[in-house]
């Protein structure tokens, strides 16, 4: 009887539900994954069950890389997303530092207008920014993101590594600067590496953002060759027929897979980073 | 030991705090100030952010007051970029759509990212496996997912109209992304399934600090499932909800790409939000004053979430 009962809960309190919440979340990419490994013939046939493959081929994604410059926004995605996370978390770590770690005049000001600049969205600023860049004459360069993304990536990082500077004990510091070391010292050779956890959550968000970012991509980058992923795959892959969804769907899922190899093997920080609180959503 | 070592050394106790700009501090002695180090530490990523965060700001502010089309010169209108969205039927319906499409999808995903925390808070084979699943939709690019949803809902030869002619419920499905309504439905949809891990696995962080004791006490007091769920696990998780949720407000309410990659607005500017509208009069129809004057009524908004988030901090 009580066995019974715990069988049941166990079904309905946590099988049926977990089943069903993988199926929602990731039936969309087996529909993208499906859908670029069928030949157009196939994939248009209205009798075919939609989510089987009965002839895998691989000619959309040899069309993608072919007709497109799918590798060359891949490897702009990757440059601007690389140097808007370093430049991120340097600036970032230099305002998280005295704020988590000293007392100074105008802290508690400060850690607000952080917290502030943290909320304030893009969109909200997308129509002053573009013309600001435009009378930079950065228009159409990739520079134009590489400076931009970190408006939104530094007071993130601040806010998220501002958590783990504030973890590490102030007896340390103490300890350190009576041996004689000077704060700069203190400060690169005895906290900062204690707090490597969290730069590499940091890194991984900005990271990830960096790859995700859409709005300032769209404005500032119009030429084909200098596009990132995103902006690529919408701006170029949907074209004026009706049959592209094959090599759209490739360029998806091919678009996808840098984010999701970084995540897995970072998915530990990934999770610690996301419930610290810190983490728009 | 080396000399600025030894020269740093008494700097905390020795140095009186009046004199700031005495003369005769050695430069290394003035750095080991706590305020100095701190703003000279601080003054690099303060400039950045005021120059490409700041100016740009106080810049559209300024642009709002101004007629100003993408290549002409500007002049000035006063109020009258905001006077002419006070009267813009479709600035209404953006706003609308806005409201709407924030508090349907805030409330989707507040609800089941609880149930998912609740599902998940159980023991039990591959959790973490699970756990990194089911986080996947919050993570990929949102507009590859996107594009991919847009392919689902697609009324010819999408997966759910396909599904439901395969099934044989109805042979030709919706027009999903071309009925006001559905459309409306069609991205609080999307935007819920891309959110809702977020505020699945926020609200499992929380859940997980929920002492046991507390469960098992009220067990022993005859407590039933519902009962400690009301009043021991909802009151102890009220702090993560509101939190997260005020973040999901914010990013809900602004979000602009899943709109513009999937509907762009329509049909009949049906699902157009602040956001997509601002950018459909500043970018597609070249009026940057009219356009930026649209994204800044947004910031009433955001001013109000944000002093409600202060408020409910510092009651904390």
């Amino acid at each position: 009887m009580v066995g019974e009962l715990t069988w049941q809960r166990r079904l309905f309190g946590l099988w049926i539900p977990m089943v069903a919440l993988l199926v929602m979340g990731l039936f969309p990419f087996a529909w993208m994954a499906v859908t670029s490994l069928k030949t157009n013939a196939e994939l248009y046939d209205p009798k075919a069950f939609p989510l089987a493959i009965h002839h895998p081929s691989l000619v959309h994604y040899i069309g993608l890389l072919k007709e497109s410059n799918f590798v060359i926004w891949t490897a702009n995605t990757m440059l601007v997303a690389l140097i808007s996370t370093a430049i991120s978390l340097l600036l970032g770590s230099m305002l998280a530092y005295p704020l988590a770690r000293m007392r100074f005049p105008g802290a508690a000001l400060l850690a607000l207008t952080v917290a502030v600049t943290y909320l304030v969205p893009q969109t909200l600023l997308f129509v002053p920014m573009a013309d600001f860049i435009n009378r930079l004459n950065l228009g159409n360069t990739l520079s134009a993101v590489i400076l931009t993304y970190p408006t939104l990536l530094v007071p993130f990082c601040a806010w998220l590594l501002m958590g783990y500077f504030k973890t590490v004990p102030k007896e340390l510091e103490e300890a350190a600067l009576i041996d004689g070391a000077s704060r700069w010292r203190a400060m690169t050779r005895v906290i900062l590496p204690l707090c490597m956890p969290g730069f590499i959550s940091a890194g991984i968000f900005a990271f990830t953002l960096a790859q995700n970012e859409f709005l300032y991509a769209l404005l500032f980058l119009n030429r084909s060759n200098i596009r990132t992923v995103p902006i690529g795959v919408v701006g170029e892959l949907i074209r004026g027929d009706a049959f592209y969804w094959g090599q759209l769907m490739a360029g998806a899922f091919l678009g996808c897979i840098p984010v999701i190899l970084i995540y897995t093997f970072f998915v530990k920080y990934y999770v610690a980073g996301l419930t610290s609180g810190s983490v728009k959503g | 030991m080396n000399p600025t070592m030894e020269a740093a050394r008494p700097a905390p106790q020795a140095v009186p705090a009046a004199g700031f700009f005495r003369p005769w501090i050695r430069p290394g002695e003035w750095v080991e100030r706590e305020s100095v180090f701190s703003w000279l530490m601080l003054t690099p990523p303060l400039l950045f952010l005021l120059a490409f965060l700041g100016y740009p700001f106080v810049y559209g502010v300024f642009l709002s007051f101004f007629n100003r089309d993408v290549a002409g010169s500007a002049t000035f209108v006063g109020l009258h970029n905001f006077i002419n969205l006070w009267n813009d039927p479709v600035f209404w319906q953006s706003a609308r759509n806005t409201v709407k499409f924030t508090v349907a999808a805030c409330g989707l995903k507040m609800v089941g990212g609880l149930g998912m925390a609740l599902v998940m808070n159980q023991n039990f084979r591959l959790k973490s496996l699970t756990r990194a699943l089911l986080l996947l939709p919050f993570i990929v690019p949102t507009v590859l997912s996107t594009v991919a949803w847009q392919w689902i809902l697609d009324p010819g030869m999408g997966l759910f109209n396909r599904l439901l002619a395969v099934s044989g419920l109805m042979q030709n499905g919706p027009s999903w992304l071309g009925n006001p309504t559905l459309a409306m439905v069609s991205i609080i949809i999307v935007n819920t399934w891309r959110g809702l891990p977020f505020f699945g696995i926020s609200i499992l962080s929380g859940l997980q600090t929920v002492p046991m004791e507390l469960h098992e006490s009220a067990t022993i007091d005859g407590a039933g499932t519902w009962d400690r769920f009301r009043h021991i696990t909802l009151p102890l998780l009220l702090p993560v909800i509101l939190i997260v949720t005020t973040f999901s407000v914010i990013f809900t309410f602004f979000d602009f790409q899943l709109v513009y990659v999937l509907t762009g607005g329509g049909p009949a500017n049906s699902t157009h939000l602040m956001a997509t509208y601002a950018y459909a009069l500043s970018m597609g129809g070249g009026q940057m004053g009219l356009g930026s004057a649209a994204a800044l009524s947004m910031v009433p908004v955001l001013g109000l979430v944000l002093v409600a988030l202060t408020y409910y901090v510092r009651k904390d």
